[in-house]
């Protein structure tokens, strides 16, 4: 079987912007800064040249291209992730340096912005991991978001307590989800317009309740404390990514030990091979005596009650008090994550970081005065994901029985 | 897919009737649960029951007789033009949402599950409004290009994911959501460059579309329904024609019930794949005209409004048959319209539509659910 | 152990599935559950396995009643099943697939795939089977994947072990080489049942042979029926399996095949250096085992197929490089191996159905808009013609049985003017009378000068309707020859030996 050249031809093409960006790359020194009011000891800030940055990564680009040719071409194998996210890599840092050429780029501070985005996305986006990994079509992320949010800061308001928050979050993400698997499952509707309904539905009834109920009484119902950040002694001293990733909330550690939970619980347990079982072909697992429904059921709910979690981020871990349709759609860039990431929780996690960071810096070009339309970084997620289903870089395809009501005769 | 539709093609009416009033019921409850005058009365439940029951019911009669008068005739105003204009302005809401569905109800019956019918309203705006702020054209030239550039603009959109998906094999549910914030985006950029922003704003707004592009009103300045709800009744005959007595009609049917032997048939799939998202997202794109040369006259971000998750429910409560669309429509349009009086009126935030909406449609699809509620027997002939 | 099923009913609505079905298996030996297509063996497997719940009836092991509540019961009493439709999946390796459902674990509910893979491969080595535990099973040849299926069904140490038409997707020599493996089984006292249609493979390995037709046991008989005894009891009644045709009068070659290759989308050649020509008035049968290229082929003559390379020729008009529409414009008539998912719309009127191809042309279209009275005639004069048994036109083509949907198909094919017919497999599943039918119709077709290509893959009904029969296998011609070529003959080409 002949691989396709596809990828080796797309980074050829790719390329070509890594070399427009050298040819017009400014001479002026970009400033970068590592620093943030926090650190315990900080690294001095350091210029570099933008045109030698672009010159150095136009080298990395032309590298890893060749690399993705030898490997599909001679080696007849697909192309490594690791050459490709390389490639990745330095394409983005050679626009940035070139968008921050003659000012400084806060880098750490860019990075704790995006990752405070990404964190909802990630929780999202293994809720859409596990729940289209069993077969169930999750378009519902959003409402999941939403739920967790909404009652997280309620519980913890009336309640005055963050972990009642969190449990009520966690709790509410799974019952939405328990909607969309119900109607999935038992009464066999199309899972898609479940999904899109369930958005609409919990939009609908947060803001209700919003309106009448939290607006009637905002101290006492939508006034919740807030997770405090936690410095994790070493590793958060660690320059750069330190404080970026170890002086953080509650919720971002749990995070991360979701990503790993979720990876390790489908790819290297009894109970994840029966989740892909039943997700690429459930009558086979049903004739090995696997509960296909009870599986569905569950990994789908374990799926809503991480996008609870990831709901209660918006306000436990960030603004405090929950505000209408306060999630802005995080739910379908966790959908462009989920995909980008190829139903994957660690390649989900990164594609999230990378939409996260994406978002995030439109804030930090609006800050040195840089014309490029926000509009355009905003759209990344979206435009990778099309290209992504498009195949345009190597096809992207879901489990097989993602979709598909299984009916036991 | 097709079972999906089956099921909601064979569900009787009266589980249509009935998933409409659940929702109601439902959203009555919500109400009611809202209300300071119930909270207040389940204080003392026991000590004075009927206050309580009292308290329930003026809530939720206040609440859905507001929306009755903002829907359809207000009773309690003076005057005939007061009292009628309710009804022209759920004609109004109902004119894009129903062109809209009409859209989607042409993707669905062949199979493709197009949910991107804000992207579309978005495009066939912009464009139809570009035409109507930027060119100075007598009414009889100006106004049918600029709506045909509108329904072009829409066509485009909605082609370009059929195109997607003919040669790539793209997941059109993946790529209409995707390009409905591709859309977005792009309205909210253009609204801040000369393109489409008014000279002088500082708001992302464009200026206002000249009079010669613009829908004349119906019954005069006091309404706002303007012809736009003629065309949209004229795209109801069209659209059923098209459906079911054209030769392409037929085509997409046959894509829509089983592709394979559409194609051993010699249909053309890929193509028509594309013609399929092109005639939706024309419709979309004529429901955005409405919004721009009509209703709204100013381009903003917000031409699109809910309408998108208007056109899924009212498409999936009228069964996919342009009729039932336009009943769906003028119904949905009536609770947009009543929704407002009932805020101003009763304190009921507008949202309430949304979880009826929402209600409703998940009913409407479980019909085995709704027959549980009512304990009817299984139909004859239904779900098993 | 010994396997009893006693009584068993089972109802799928209005229609009963079984009746009253009673079958013993004995450890050592294999049984034989021979019936027809549609006459209840899988649902009564299903039901053994606990996929289906009796309306009636036990089950008995050793003579105790059990009773399964799902597959998982009837596994953990030591029944394996090979399942027709492998129920593998295709991204999972061989190893994981084997150990799905009884999977071994390390400390914290951890997968032991180390201990799949040694399962795998003691169970491999035991008959000689050649398994990589960590190949892709997707990626494996159906012969392959048959065998992961067996020692799947083998790793929980089945004692009773049901084969659900086995051979259907298998070359003879696969074939073959699964009747070892059943008598090697047998040797280790596994009982066995085996489910199939094929009467020599029953004779070859079978001890037992119970035969079920329209859900009820006919009988019981012995190895040593012959194959005629045999299938009359299958069908109920004396069969004759002669096709009635008068010798045919070859006219022109105006069919050509020259050097046709095509690649499927993974870039594996399907059919290779292709020749073949039919005269008008003969019918050319392409005979072979399923999955050999006889559903590429039909797709490269009809335009379906993407890559292919060579020259198909009709009446001097090349077909390679036109699209469906303008091969059937040629006067193509095309009966699709499978008229469910290919060959009609399901939710389709019969009329609608029977304009299908011609929806945007005369007389059903004046430019694009319907003629529903000419289309309502049309109908209704095919209907009578065909002999469709319907409520009327507008009867929609799920409510109508196999035989009539396929004389709805056969309806529109026939009914254009027509230079060259090609059915795929036009008969399966269909009942003895509508058999007859299309038989007679293809055969009047021919008789018409109109040269006729039909794709089977049951021998009898090769040599009975060809006048010539082609043999496909792996993709390539492996000969043609006259229609009354010895059996033995042409089963070894089927093996891919050419004569």
């Amino acid at each position: 079987m002949k691989q396709s050249k596809r990828t080796p031809l797309a980074l050829a093409i790719l390329s070509f912007v890594g070399l427009w960006l050298w040819l017009t790359a400014p001479t002026q020194v970009t400033t970068i800064q590592t620093t943030t009011d926090t650190d315990i000891f900080a690294l001095p800030s350091f210029g570099v040249a933008a045109s030698l940055i672009a010159a150095v990564a136009y080298a990395i680009l032309l590298v890893t291209t060749a690399v993705s040719a030898w490997w599909v071409i001679k080696l007849n194998h697909k192309t490594p992730r690791w050459v490709v996210l390389t490639f990745g890599i330095a394409l983005v840092l050679t626009i940035l340096v070139d968008l921050f050429a003659g000012k400084t780029m806060p880098i750490t501070s860019l990075l704790q912005g995006s990752l405070a985005l990404a964190v909802p996305l990630i929780f999202g986006s293994l809720a859409g991991v596990l729940s289209e990994r069993v077969g169930i079509v999750n378009i519902a992320i959003d409402s999941q978001l939403l739920a967790g949010a909404f009652v997280s800061a309620f519980v913890a308001s009336i309640s005055d307590n963050l972990y009642a928050g969190l449990l009520g979050a966690v709790i509410a993400g799974a019952l939405v989800s328990w909607v969309l698997a119900v109607f999935s499952i038992k009464y066999i509707v199309d899972q898609i317009i479940v999904g899109v309904v369930l958005n609409v539905l919990i939009v609908g009834l947060t803001n209700f309740l919003f309106s009448t109920l939290l607006v009637s009484d905002i101290a006492a119902f939508n006034q919740p404390p807030r997770f405090e950040k936690i410095l994790v002694p070493l590793l958060g001293q660690i320059p750069v990514i330190g404080p970026v990733l170890f002086n953080q909330t509650l919720i971002v550690y749990l995070m991360y030990l979701a990503v790993a939970g979720v990876f390790i619980a489908l790819f290297k347990t009894r109970w994840g091979l029966r989740v892909r079982a039943v997700g690429e072909y459930p009558k086979a697992a049903d004739t090995v005596g696997i509960k296909v429904f009870q599986t569905r059921y569950i990994s789908v709910m374990i799926g809503g009650a991480l996008a609870g979690l990831g709901g209660s981020f918006f306000t436990l871990g960030q603004v405090g008090a929950f505000g209408k349709e306060m999630t802005n759609g995080a739910g379908y860039i966790a959908l462009a994550a989920l995909i980008f990431g190829r139903w994957n929780p660690i390649y989900a996690a990164l594609a999230a970081l990378l939409f996260g960071f994406a978002q995030n810096l439109q804030y930090g070009l609006a800050i040195i005065g840089s014309d490029v339309p926000s509009e355009f970084l905003l759209m990344l997620p979206y435009a990778l994901t099309v290209v992504a289903v498009a195949g345009l870089v190597g096809k992207v395809t879901g489990p097989a029985a993602a979709g598909k009501a299984y009916i036991k005769s | 897919m097709n079972k999906v539709m089956k099921e909601i093609f064979s569900a009787s009416t009266l589980n249509t009737v009935l998933a409409v009033v659940a929702s109601f019921v439902f959203g009555g409850v919500l109400i009611a649960f809202a209300n300071e005058n119930v909270q207040v009365a389940a204080g003392y439940l026991f000590a004075r029951p009927a206050d309580f029951f009292m308290a329930i019911w003026n809530s939720v009669f206040g609440a859905y007789d507001a929306l009755f008068r903002g829907a359809v005739f207000n009773y309690k105003l003076d005057g005939i033009v007061a009292m009628v204009k309710p009804i022209t302005e759920t004609l109004a809401y109902a004119t894009p949402i129903t062109l809209s569905g009409l859209g989607l109800a042409v993707a669905f019956r062949s199979g493709l599950f197009n949910i991107g019918a804000p992207g579309q309203i978005m495009f066939g705006a912009m464009f139809a409004g570009w035409i109507g702020i930027n060119l100075d054209l007598p009414f009889y030239i100006h106004f049918p290009i600029a709506v045909i550039a509108g329904v072009i603009g829409g066509a485009l959109f909605g082609a370009l994911v059929g195109f997607l998906r003919a040669t790539t094999g793209a997941n059109e549910v993946i790529v209409t959501i995707m390009f409905n914030y591709i859309a977005a985006l792009l309205l909210g950029w253009l609204l801040k460059t000369p393109v489409l922003q008014a000279p002088g704003a500082v708001n992302p707004i464009s200026a206002a579309v000249s009079d010669s592009a613009k829908y004349p009103l119906l019954f005069g300045e006091q309404f706002r329904v303007h012809t736009g709800f003629v065309m949209m009744l004229l795209a109801v005959v069209a659209v059923w024609w098209f459906l079911n007595r054209s030769s392409i009609g037929f085509q997409f049917r046959a894509l829509g019930h089983n592709p394979n032997a559409a194609k051993t048939a010699g249909i053309n799939i890929g193509l028509t794949f594309v013609l399929v998202m092109a005639v939706s997202g024309a419709l979309s794109g004529l429901a955005g005209t409405t919004q721009i040369l009509g209703t709204e006259k100013f381009l903003t971000t917000g031409v699109a409004a809910s309408y998108g998750f208007d056109a899924i429910t009212v498409a999936l409560l009228g069964r996919n048959n342009p009729w039932g669309v336009l009943v769906a429509g003028i119904l949905f349009g009536g609770l947009r319209a009543g929704a407002v009086t009932m805020q101003a009126s009763q304190g009921v935030p507008i949202d309430i539509v949304l979880v009826v909406q929402s209600m409703i449609v998940l009913f409407i699809a479980a019909p085995p659910l709704v027959r549980a509620m009512f304990r009817l027997k299984a139909q004859k002939g239904g779900a098993q | 152990m010994k396997l009893e099923l006693r009584g068993i009913t089972k109802r799928f609505g209005a229609m009963t599935a079984n009746d009253n079905v009673n079958l013993v298996a004995q450890g050592g030996q294999i049984h034989c559950l021979l019936g027809e297509n549609g006459a209840g063996k899988s649902t009564l497997m299903n039901v053994l396995y606990g996929l289906y719940q009796a309306d009636g009836g036990d089950i008995l092991l050793d003579d105790r009643v059990v009773k399964f509540s799902g597959p998982g019961d009837a596994m953990a009493a030591g029944i394996g099943m090979v399942h027709q439709h492998f129920m593998l999946i295709p991204v999972f390796t061989v190893a994981e697939n084997v150990i799905l459902g009884h999977e071994p674990t390390k400390f914290g509910g951890l997968l032991d795939l180390e201990s799949a893979r040694a399962k795998v491969r003691e169970v491999s080595a035991r008959f000689g089977f050649e398994l990589d535990p960590d190949a892709i099973v997707g990626d494996l040849a159906v012969g392959v994947q048959q065998r992961v299926e067996i020692i799947k069904a083998l790793i929980g140490d089945a004692k009773v072990l049901v084969f659900d038409e086995p051979t259907a997707v298998l070359t003879p020599q696969e074939t073959d080489e699964l009747m070892q493996i059943m008598k090697q089984l047998r040797e280790q006292g596994t009982a066995i049942v085996f489910i199939t249609h094929k009467l020599r493979e029953v004779k070859e390995v079978a001890d037992k042979i119970t035969v079920i037709r329209l859900g009820k046991i006919v009988g019981e008989a012995d190895p040593s029926s012959s194959a005629n005894e045999l299938a009359s009891m299958m069908v109920g009644r004396a069969v004759d399996l002669d096709v009635e045709k008068a010798p045919a009068k070859p006219g022109s070659a105006t069919f050509k095949v020259a050097g046709l290759s095509a690649w499927n989308h993974a870039g594996t050649k399907v059919l290779d250096d292709i020749n073949l020509e039919i005269h008008q008035g003969e019918i050319l049968v392409i005979a072979g085992v399923q999955g050999n290229g006889q559903t590429e082929l039909t797709e490269a003559i009809i335009g379906m197929h993407g890559k292919t390379h060579g020259s198909i020729e009709l009446n001097g008009q090349q077909l390679i490089g036109k699209n469906v529409k303008q091969v059937l414009d040629l006067g193509v008539g095309f009966v699709p191996e499978d008229r469910t998912e290919d060959g009609l719309v399901a939710e389709f009127t019969i009329a609608e159905n029977l304009m299908l191809d011609r929806s945007d042309r005369k007389p059903f279209a004046k430019g694009i808009s319907l003629q529903l009275d000419v289309l309502k005639k049309f109908a209704e004069e095919k209907l009578k013609q065909f002999d469709i048994r319907a409520q009327g036109i507008s009867s929609k083509a799920s409510e109508l049985s196999g035989g009539n949907q396929q004389k709805v198909v056969l309806a529109r094919e026939l009914s254009r003017e027509l230079s060259l017919l090609v059915a795929s497999q036009p008969t399966r599943g269909l009942d003895v009378g509508s058999i007859e039918f299309v038989h007679e119709q293809i055969v009047a077709t021919r008789d018409r000068g109109v040269p006729v290509l039909i794709v089977a893959t049951e021998l009898d009904e090769a040599t009975q309707l060809g006048d010539r029969i082609a043999v496909m296998y792996r993709g390539k011609i492996v000969g043609i020859v006259p229609s009354d070529t010895p059996r033995s003959v042409l089963g070894q080409m089927m093996a891919g030996i050419s004569s």
